[in-house]
């Protein structure tokens, strides 16, 4: 596979590409296809194994669900409580609006302390608001630790995946990669091999880093613990080592009491890694004297996030705990990656998140990610808190079309497709019309139709004829053959 | 076939479409007259039952949400006392007749593809294949991977033409692979999808819906 | 100007403005319909803890409280363990003869270079949880401060029979006092450290440590608290 250039995203400045356009790009990459090919299938019978041993899953969706739908009607109340906790345990709690504000404390902090390097774990809220970008500029060195992240970081390149960022590359390539990057020698592409690389090449930093940076996975209003679920231990080395940790979170990821992780914890681990439980979940509290970072830092990230609260349907969204199973059961996913979707968040909860966050109509990017997927519901099927993903796409399909066709002016009522759809509809609303319609339609098609088949489409439609062919309309249909041995209508 | 089962049936040639391609692509105002009319032309009925999933998915599912959007309140009632009444024809059988056996005859290898409305929007579980598991003279064959999407979706297969066609060579593969000469499924949308990709890699497999399987006969193939 | 808590505040009182104004959080329903308890025997727990420790391919070993001593022994010389990490507090008669024990506790800190140059660390845990294979560690006593059991690339824990809990729920239900009224940092370990990063292979041992090994110790262990 080339290697591609960081191009703008979602959450960065201009326009993104639609999702049927970048997508063409990953369909056509045969290795691709079979990386992610391979680790979809491989993780969805994972996962089916560990839920399928729990005799109380629908039960833990269930309450997982009523959580986060009682944490977003209150979401006020709950931060509240959860900056009064944090200041409480020794913690300071930081309020920001958008991107811009985020990067801005984050990097003061750093620098306040006279930090060159810091390290970090995985945290996508990070990379939506490109905090690593900031930092470098403000000549502050970013050490992602977390391996596939290093991994991307390495190649320069974006994550494609929610858990498993690099799963659009294989062994071999990682192997080249770490070659040419990391100065090691005589490296075998064995993940174990190329897993101890890392460990050593990252070992020194975790060492000498002052400062930790970390997202979050869910915060406690009640207690001010915040917990970061990981399987490597590079987690615990920022949350632990550094003098300092500060940690970005999305201000939808605060649960009400510590007794809600019994069941998120129970949720999360079986959806995302399909483990009984993963390797490390480190849950701190403000600061405990004598053991960890002596000085901490949260910071509340807005940036979309109360828009996305503003619509009472696709409110739901925000209650993504972020296991990724949606992306490993999406045929869509599984097919195009991660990259395909512009945003760092992919997938078919991408495909509801991205949009809401930026904002409909904006950007033709966010913009098209309602309509990359075929609707099949297995998401649906698999999310632990129950989000109706399907349900939400299509609500948001209207949404766009109606900022389109209200926004849009003249341009957007000669669309080819808005004038189609409102013809149809006309067609649709009057049954001696539609009748008339199936009968033109089998005088119309005689000039494509080719012995029983339709093999080629005009214009829009030609995407269809490509790979298939088109039954054309019977030489009697439903109706005719009902009105004729029933001898009605 | 559903009169052999001594049902009176009833094809009102006053309705059109359900306007679920309309409504998931996006053109959601337009659809709600259709959603009107068909619950005028259908509410005089005890049952409903419909060959096609989706259809009876956008009924039962979304018809709350489009009468939502119209701000209706009176079309949402009458859209809840109808929407339990619909039911799509394997689910109709099985569930709501008890009925397995219709006492059809196709002597074909025959695979079934799980069509996704059916399967997680209706939930209709094994019903079709347990009355494809009674009918006379067939070799019904279980298709690998068989809960994946054929990639259909409506308009998702003219707007990613590309995606929709990676998952329907997929789908073909398996179909394929099962040496079975019919593909049956219980949604016209996949089955012309379906139908299409096979028809044009020249496969030398059919698809034809359930409900044509079932309604023949001895007599009658 | 508003201040950005303010701004957010106000813009999540807009966007919520569909819920009742008297409508409190305990008011939206949570019905928690999930296992609360496993009901099997002690015995039963116990081995489910052990089995499904070992399953992430971590060494389980069940002793009695007799043997420990010579459990912990046996095990440290397998490994070839000389300078072995230990809490201040973890009773002194457990480090065997011949071995180096580095103590730490408030009074005397080890070094992280210290740490990372060790053979290997000893503690005991909070808690185990059957259900997931999962120790709990929470600095209480045996346990000592978070580094030592992370920079170390052999963790050698001892879990009381005792300690071990059924399920999930039961464990954050005993954890809850720790956090409450001492709000000290809790780590759920559950087998060694792992990634799966790479074609989502599982590879044991990334950061944290390397080899875990883990006694299960039936009665009280003769001194100490373990």
């Amino acid at each position: 596979m080339t290697l591609k250039a960081r191009r703008p995203d979602a959450f960065s400045p201009g326009r993104t590409p639609p999702f049927e356009e970048t997508a063409k790009e990953s369909l056509a990459d045969a290795q691709l296809r079979r990386n992610l090919g391979k680790a979809t299938q491989t993780i969805r019978r994972k996962r089916a194994a560990a839920v399928g041993e729990m005799p109380d899953w629908e039960a833990l969706r269930e309450a997982g669900r009523a959580l986060k739908t009682r944490v977003m009607r209150h979401l006020d109340e709950y931060l509240l409580r959860l900056e009064e906790s944090v200041t409480r345990a020794g913690g300071t709690v930081h309020w920001t609006r958008d991107a811009g504000e985020a990067n801005e404390i984050v990097a003061g902090i750093v620098k306040g302390h006279g930090a060159r390097e810091v390290v970090k774990v995985k945290s996508i809220a990070t990379d939506e608001i490109k905090l690593n970008e900031h930092l470098e500029r403000e000549g502050i060195k970013v050490h992602e630790t977390d391996l596939a992240e290093l991994i991307i970081q390495l190649a320069g390149e974006e994550s494609s995946h929610i858990l498993v960022p690099a799963i659009h590359k294989n062994r071999a390539e990682i192997r080249e990669l770490f070659l040419r990057k990391l100065g090691v020698e005589g490296l075998s592409d064995d993940p174990a091999d190329l897993t101890e690389a890392a460990r050593l090449y990252l070992r020194e930093r975790f060492l000498s880093a002052k400062v930790g940076i970390s997202g979050a996975n869910f915060a406690v209003a009640e207690t001010g613990t915040v917990c970061v679920v990981e399987s490597e231990g590079n987690g615990r080395m920022c949350t632990t080592l550094p003098e300092v940790l500060v940690t970005l979170m999305g201000i939808e990821k605060v649960i009400p009491s510590w007794r809600d992780f019994e069941v998120f914890m129970q949720l999360l681990p079986r959806s995302s890694t399909a483990e009984r439980m993963n390797p490390y979940t480190s849950f701190w509290t403000g600061v405990s004297e004598g053991d960890g970072p002596q000085e901490f830092h949260l910071v509340l990230l807005d940036n979309g996030r109360t828009n996305v609260l503003e619509d009472e349907r696709g409110r739901q969204a925000l209650n993504c705990i972020r296991c990724s199973a949606c992306l490993n059961v999406c045929p869509v996913y599984e097919r195009t990656g991660g990259h395909a979707y512009n945003s760092v968040y992919p997938g078919p909860i991408g495909a509801i998140l991205t949009p809401q966050l930026v904002g409909i109509g904006r950007d033709p990017g966010p913009d098209s990610l309602p309509w990359a997927s075929s609707l099949c519901g297995a998401c649906y099927e698999v999310c632990p808190v129950k989000i109706n993903i399907p349900e939400v796409l299509i609500h948001l399909r209207g949404k766009v079309t109606r900022h389109k066709q209200d926004r849009g002016g003249l341009s957007a009522k000669l669309n080819p497709e808005n004038a189609a759809m409102r013809a149809m509809a006309r067609v649709f609303s009057d049954p001696r019309l539609y009748e008339l319609a199936q009968k033109a339609a089998r005088v119309g098609q005689w000039p494509l139709a080719r012995g029983g088949s339709i093999r080629h489409l005009p214009g829009r439609l030609a995407g269809w004829t490509e790979v298939r062919d088109l039954k054309p309309v019977p030489r009697q249909t439903f109706r005719e053959w009902w009105r004729e041995s029933r001898g009605e209508g | 076939m559903l009169e052999r089962l001594g049902h009176e049936v009833e094809f009102p040639f006053a309705q059109t479409c359900c306007g679920q391609m309309h409504f998931n692509t996006g053109y959601q105002r337009e659809a709600i007259p259709l959603v009107r009319r068909f619950v005028e032309v259908f509410e005089p009925y005890e049952v409903v039952v419909s060959p096609s999933a989706s259809c009876v998915g956008m009924v039962r599912e979304l018809y709350p949400m489009a009468a939502g959007l119209a701000g209706d309140e009176g079309l949402r009632e009458r859209v809840e006392a109808l929407a339990p009444r619909v039911f799509e024809l394997s689910e109709f059988l099985v569930r709501r007749l008890g009925v397995e056996d219709v006492g059809a005859y196709y002597p074909h290898r025959v695979t079934y593809h799980p069509t996704c409305h059916s399967l997680r929007m209706l939930k209709v579980g094994d019903a079709p294949l347990r009355l494809l598991r009674n009918v006379r003279g067939i070799d019904l064959v279980e298709l690998p991977e068989a809960e994946e999407c054929c990639g259909f979706g409506g308009t998702f297969a003219v707007k990613n033409a590309d995606t929709s066609a990676a998952m329907l060579s997929d789908k073909c593969h398996n179909i394929l692979s099962t040496g079975a000469e019919i593909c049956t499924m219980v949604d016209n949308s996949c089955l012309m999808h379906i139908g299409g990709g096979l028809r044009r890699g020249r496969a030398g497999v059919e698809t034809v819906h359930l409900a044509q399987i079932l309604a023949s006969t001895e007599e009658r193939g | 100007m508003a201040t950005a808590k303010e701004t957010i505040l106000r813009r999540i009182r807009r966007a919520t403005r569909d819920v009742p104004e008297g409508e409190r959080p305990e008011d939206v329903p949570v019905e928690r319909g999930y296992l609360l308890r496993d009901e099997g025997t002690r015995e039963e727990i116990v081995a489910r803890f052990a089995e499904n420790v070992a399953e992430y391919r971590a060494t389980v070993r069940r002793v009695a409280g007799d043997e420990l001593r010579s459990a912990i022994r046996e095990a440290l010389e397998r490994r070839g363990v000389r300078r072995l990490v230990v809490p201040e507090d973890l009773p002194e008669d457990w480090v065997p003869e011949g071995v180096e024990a580095l103590r730490d506790g408030p009074g005397s800190r080890l070094t992280n270079e210290e740490l990372d140059a060790s053979d290997g660390v000893l503690t005991g845990c909070s808690l185990g949880i059957a259900q997931t294979g999962t120790i709990v560690l929470d600095a209480g006593p045996g346990q000592g401060r978070r580094a030592l059991t992370l920079l170390p690339d052999y963790h050698l824990c001892v879990v009381r029979e005792e300690q071990v809990v059924g399920l999930v729920p039961e464990a954050f239900a005993r954890l809850e006092a720790t956090v409450r009224e001492k709000g000290r940092a809790i780590t759920f370990v559950s087998g060694p450290s792992a990634t799966s990063d790479i074609e989502l292979n599982r590879v044991e041992g990334v950061h944290g440590p390397r080899t875990l090994e883990v006694l299960v110790v039936r009665g009280r262990p003769p001194a100490g608290t373990g």
